[in-house]
C-alpha cells in the first residue's frame, strides 16, 4: 500500500507546485518589452474615441492614449495590438491579462476601482450622460421624458444613472438594452425607443452616424459625472505609473507649449520644466524602467493633449465637441497634471 | 491443449497486484484522487489569483441593490431590487420563452410532420418546403430576420395597427387587453380543476369497462366538453366577473393592458419555427418506423381509421419519437440564450450580461448561469425519460 500513498503525495505536491508557479508572473513591462507591442483594449467602434478608419487603422482619443504608452515604453507609437471589446467583456479582458491597458471610454467609479482589481490611471476625458431624441417630438428637457422607451447599451454606468435619474424625478421608463452601440443606434433608428442615452461625447459620435443627423437633437441636460480614463490591472505599480505618466506627459506638453511640430526645437529650450520633461536633464523615465526620452517619443509621435483632442473629437473632427471642462486648468478647465520633477 | 496451473498452497493469498478486483479498486481510487486534487488545485489557484489581484469574491453581491431597469418582468421588479431578484427575473423570462417555445414547436412540429405524410401532394410538398427552409438556416439569422426584417417594419406607436380598439400592434410590441378578475372569479379555475379530475376518472372507468365488457363510450369527446363546458357554464351563471383593462396611448407609449415586447415575439417565433422543423422530421420518421403490415393487419380486422392511429400507430411511434424529441426541447431551451443578441431580457442578458458587468464577479455569475441551464436541462430530460418509460412498449 506504500505505492499508493506515494502517488497521492506526488499528485498533491505537484498540484501545489503548479499553483505556486502560476501565481508568480513576470512584470507587465517586461512582458511588453519582450513582445514588442502594448496590448490595448479599445471599443467595438466609437468614432472619435476608438474606431478603425477606412484603411483599418485604429483612430481616436482612446487609441492615442494607447499609442502614447507604446511610444513611452517601446519608442514606437505604432507598436500596439488593439483588442476590440464590448462593454461587458472589457473588465474580464483586463483582469485575465488579455489586454494590459483598457482605454475604452470607461467611467471611473468606486466599484470598478475597488472591487474589480483594476486601477484607473487618470482622466483622459471629462464627460456626462445626456439624451438624444427625435427633433419631431418637440421635447427640450429631460424632465419631459416620463414614460419613454429608452435605448441603452448593456453593462454601462449609463444603465444605473438612468434608473437613478428617473426614480429621483418620479418618472417611468422602459429600458431597451442592446449589446453593442451599433445595435443601440439601430434600435433608435427603427423607432423601437424614443430616446437614446449615453455619454454626451458618444451621442455626438453616434449622431453623425445616423441616416439623417439633423432629425435628432441632443438635449442640453447632463445627468451624471462621467470621468473617462485608461485603467490597468491592480498589483503592478510600475506599469500603473507608466500609463499614468504617459497621460500626464500629454497634458504637461500642452501646458508647456510643446507639440509634435516644435518638439525638436524645444530640445534646445532653456525652460527647466521643458528640459526635465524631454529628458535633457536627469532621467525621469528611470523610476518607471523607461529611457530618458520617453516623453520626447510620446510628443513627437503622438502629439500633446490639445493636438489629440482637436483631431479626434474637437473642432478639426466631425464630432465638433468644444474643449469645455476638458480645457487645461490654466484655461479654466479641469485638465491638470502633476509636475515633472 | 490445456495448461495445468500450479496449485497455490492453501492459506497463501496471491499478492494484491495480481488480484484483479483489488487492482481495479486501486486504479479507481487513484483516478478519483487525481480528479479531486485537480479540482482542488483549480479552485485554490483561482481563489489565490483573485485575492492577489484584489478582485472581490463570494455571493454577497446578490443582496446588493441592482440599480438598473428591466423592460419585461413577470414579478415585481424595480431598479431598487437586488441582484438576487434580477437573477429570478432573468430566469423566469428564460423559462417563459422556453416553455412557450416548447409548446408552439411541438404543435407546429407534429402538424407539419403529419402533413408531410399526407396523401395530398400539395400539403406534403408544402410541409417539405417548410422543413428544408427553416432547418437549414442558422437560428441566429432567423432571430435577426424576425426582429430586424419583420417586426422593425411595423408602424410607430402613434400610427399603430388597431384591431377593434382593443389590440394594438406597432414597432414597440403587441398590446393586449388585460383581464381584471373580480371577486367570485376564483370559482372558475376551481370548476376547471374539478372538470379535469372528473375527465380523468371517466377515462379510467371507460378503459376498465372496455376491458371487461368490450363496450366503450367516446370518453375523449365527453372530457373535452366537460373541461371547457363546465367552467363556461359557471362563468355565465356568476355573471362574468371579469373586466378588461384596455391599452391606450398616453404620452410616448401605450400604457395599461398586457405588453408583449417585440424582442419576445421575435425570439419566440424564431425558436418555435426553427425547432418545429426538426420535430416534424422526428415525427415523420417515428410514424414511418411502424411497419405498414401492422396498419394493414388492423384494417383487415376492420378497425376504424382513428382507432388504428390511436391504438396501433401512435403508441409505437411515440417510442421512436420521444428520445430525439427530448434533445430538441433541450436545444430550444439552451438556444433561448441567443436572446441577448436582440436585447430580450433573459438570464444571459440581465444576469450574465448587465449584472456581471456591474459587479465584475464573472466567476460567480457565470457559474450560477451554467448551473441554471444544467438544472433546467436535467429536469426536462428526467421528465421526458419518465414519460418515455410510460409509453414504452411493454414486452411480454
Amino acid at each position: 500500500m506504500l505505492n499508493k500513498k506515494n502517488l497521492v503525495l506526488a499528485v498533491s505536491t505537484s498540484a501545489l507546485a503548479l499553483a505556486s508557479i502560476s501565481s508568480a508572473h513576470a512584470s507587465t513591462l517586461e512582458d511588453t518589452m519582450e513582445r514588442g507591442a502594448v496590448r490595448c483594449g479599445v471599443s467595438d467602434g466609437l468614432p472619435g474615441f476608438s474606431a478603425p478608419d477606412d484603411d483599418g487603422n485604429w483612430q481616436g482619443l482612446d487609441v492615442d492614449v494607447c499609442r502614447a504608452v507604446a511610444a513611452a515604453v517601446l519608442g514606437d507609437a505604432d507598436a500596439v495590438d488593439y483588442v476590440s471589446l464590448n462593454a461587458v467583456e472589457r473588465f474580464t479582458a483586463l483582469q485575465s491579462g488579455e489586454v494590459d491597458v483598457l482605454s475604452r471610454n470607461t467611467t471611473w467609479t468606486t466599484t470598478r476601482d475597488t472591487t474589480l482589481g483594476i486601477n484607473f490611471a487618470g482622466v483622459s476625458f471629462y464627460d456626462g450622460q445626456g439624451f438624444m431624441i427625435s427633433r419631431d417630438l418637440g421635447i427640450s428637457s429631460a424632465s419631459e421624458l416620463g414614460g419613454a422607451a429608452i435605448c441603452i447599451q448593456a453593462g454601462t454606468t449609463t444603465e444605473l444613472n438612468l434608473a437613478d435619474y428617473f426614480r429621483a424625478n418620479d418618472m417611468e421608463f422602459d429600458p431597451i438594452v442592446f449589446d453593442t452601440s451599433e445595435q443601440t443606434v439601430g434600435g433608435y433608428q427603427a423607432g423601437r425607443c424614443d430616446v437614446l442615452t449615453s455619454d454626451t461625447s458618444q451621442l455626438a459620435a453616434l449622431r453623425i452616424q445616423l441616416d439623417d443627423p439633423d432629425a435628432s437633437v441632443i438635449l442640453s441636460d447632463v445627468i451624471s459625472k462621467e470621468p473617462l480614463g485608461p485603467s490597468v490591472r491592480q498589483g503592478d505599480d510600475e506599469w500603473f505609473n507608466i500609463v499614468k505618466w504617459s497621460l500626464f506627459a500629454l497634458l504637461n506638453a500642452e501646458e508647456l507649449g510643446i507639440s509634435s511640430e516644435n518638439v525638436d526645437e524645444m530640445l534646445e529650450s532653456e525652460n527647466p520644466n521643458i528640459v526635465r520633461l524631454l529628458g535633457q536633464d536627469g532621467n525621469y523615465g528611470e523610476g518607471m524602467g523607461l529611457e530618458a526620452d520617453w516623453a520626447y517619443n510620446i510628443i513627437s509621435q503622438v502629439g500633446n493633449y490639445s493636438e489629440i483632442y482637436d483631431r479626434n473629437v474637437g473642432m478639426e473632427s466631425p464630432l465638433q465637441i468644444e474643449r469645455g471642462v476638458n480645457a487645461l486648468w490654466t484655461d479654466g478647465g479641469l485638465q491638470y497634471a502633476p509636475p515633472i520633477r | 491443449m490445456s495448461v495445468k496451473s500450479t496449485p497455490r498452497p492453501a492459506g497463501q493469498k496471491p499478492p494484491f497486484w495480481r488480484d484483479r478486483a483489488k487492482r481495479a479498486l486501486i486504479f479507481q481510487l487513484l483516478l478519483i484522487t487525481a480528479v479531486a486534487a485537480f479540482l482542488l488545485y483549480i479552485v485554490g489557484n483561482t481563489q489565490d489569483n483573485l485575492s492577489e489581484r484584489g478582485i472581490t469574491t463570494g455571493f454577497g453581491f446578490l443582496s446588493n441593490t441592482a440599480g438598473f431597469g428591466i423592460v419585461q418582468s413577470l414579478i415585481d421588479y424595480s431598479s431598487q431590487s437586488t441582484y438576487g431578484r434580477t437573477f429570478v427575473v432573468g430566469l423566469l423570462n428564460t423559462l417563459l420563452v422556453g416553455g412557450l417555445g416548447v409548446l408552439a414547436a411541438t404543435i407546429i412540429g407534429f402538424t407539419v410532420g403529419i402533413a408531410r405524410l399526407s396523401p395530398n401532394w400539395l400539403i406534403a410538398r408544402l410541409a417539405n418546403v417548410y422543413i428544408e427552409t427553416f432547418r437549414n438556416i442558422p437560428l441566429l439569422l432567423q432571430i435577426f430576420f424576425w426582429y430586424f426584417a419583420v417586426l422593425r417594419t411595423l408602424p410607430s406607436a402613434r400610427e399603430s395597427m388597431a384591431f377593434g380598439e382593443a389590440i394594438f400592434l406597432n414597432v414597440r410590441g403587441l398590446y393586449l387587453p388585460q383581464p381584471l378578475f373580480e371577486s367570485g372569479f376564483g370559482l372558475i379555475p376551481a370548476t376547471f380543476l374539478v372538470a379535469i379530475a372528473a375527465s380523468i376518472a371517466l377515462m379510467i372507468w371507460n378503459k376498465r369497462r372496455h376491458e371487461a365488457t368490450g363496450k366503450r363510450i367516446p370518453a375523449g369527446w365527453l372530457s373535452l366538453v366537460l373541461i371547457f363546458g363546465l367552467p363556461l357554464v359557471v362563468l355565465i351563471a356568476t355573471g362574468v366577473p371579469v373586466t378588461w383593462e384596455m391599452p391606450e396611448l398616453r404620452g410616448f407609449n401605450f400604457r395599461g393592458g398586457i405588453t408583449v415586447i417585440p424582442e419576445f415575439l421575435a425570439l419566440w417565433l424564431a425558436l418555435s419555427i426553427y425547432t418545429a422543423s426538426f420535430i416534424a422530421e422526428i415525427v415523420r420518421s417515428g410514424i414511418q418506423a411502424i411497419s405498414h403490415g401492422q396498419t394493414e393487419a388492423a384494417q383487415a380486422l376492420s378497425l376504424p381509421r382513428n382507432l388504428i392511429l390511436k391504438l396501433i400507430v401512435i403508441p409505437q411511434a411515440m417510442r421512436v419519437i420521444i428520445p430525439p424529441l427530448t434533445s430538441q426541447y433541450l436545444n430550444l431551451i439552451k438556444n433561448s440564450s441567443l436572446a441577448t443578441a436582440i436585447g430580450y431580457p433573459d438570464l444571459v442578458s440581465v444576469f450574465a450580461g448587465t449584472t456581471l458587468n456591474q459587479t465584475g464577479q464573472a466567476i460567480e455569475v457565470i457559474a450560477m448561469t451554467m448551473a441554471v441551464y444544467l438544472t433546467i436541462s436535467l429536469l426536462v430530460s428526467m421528465f421526458m425519460n419518465w414519460f418515455n418509460a410510460r409509453v414504452a412498449l411493454v414486452e411480454r
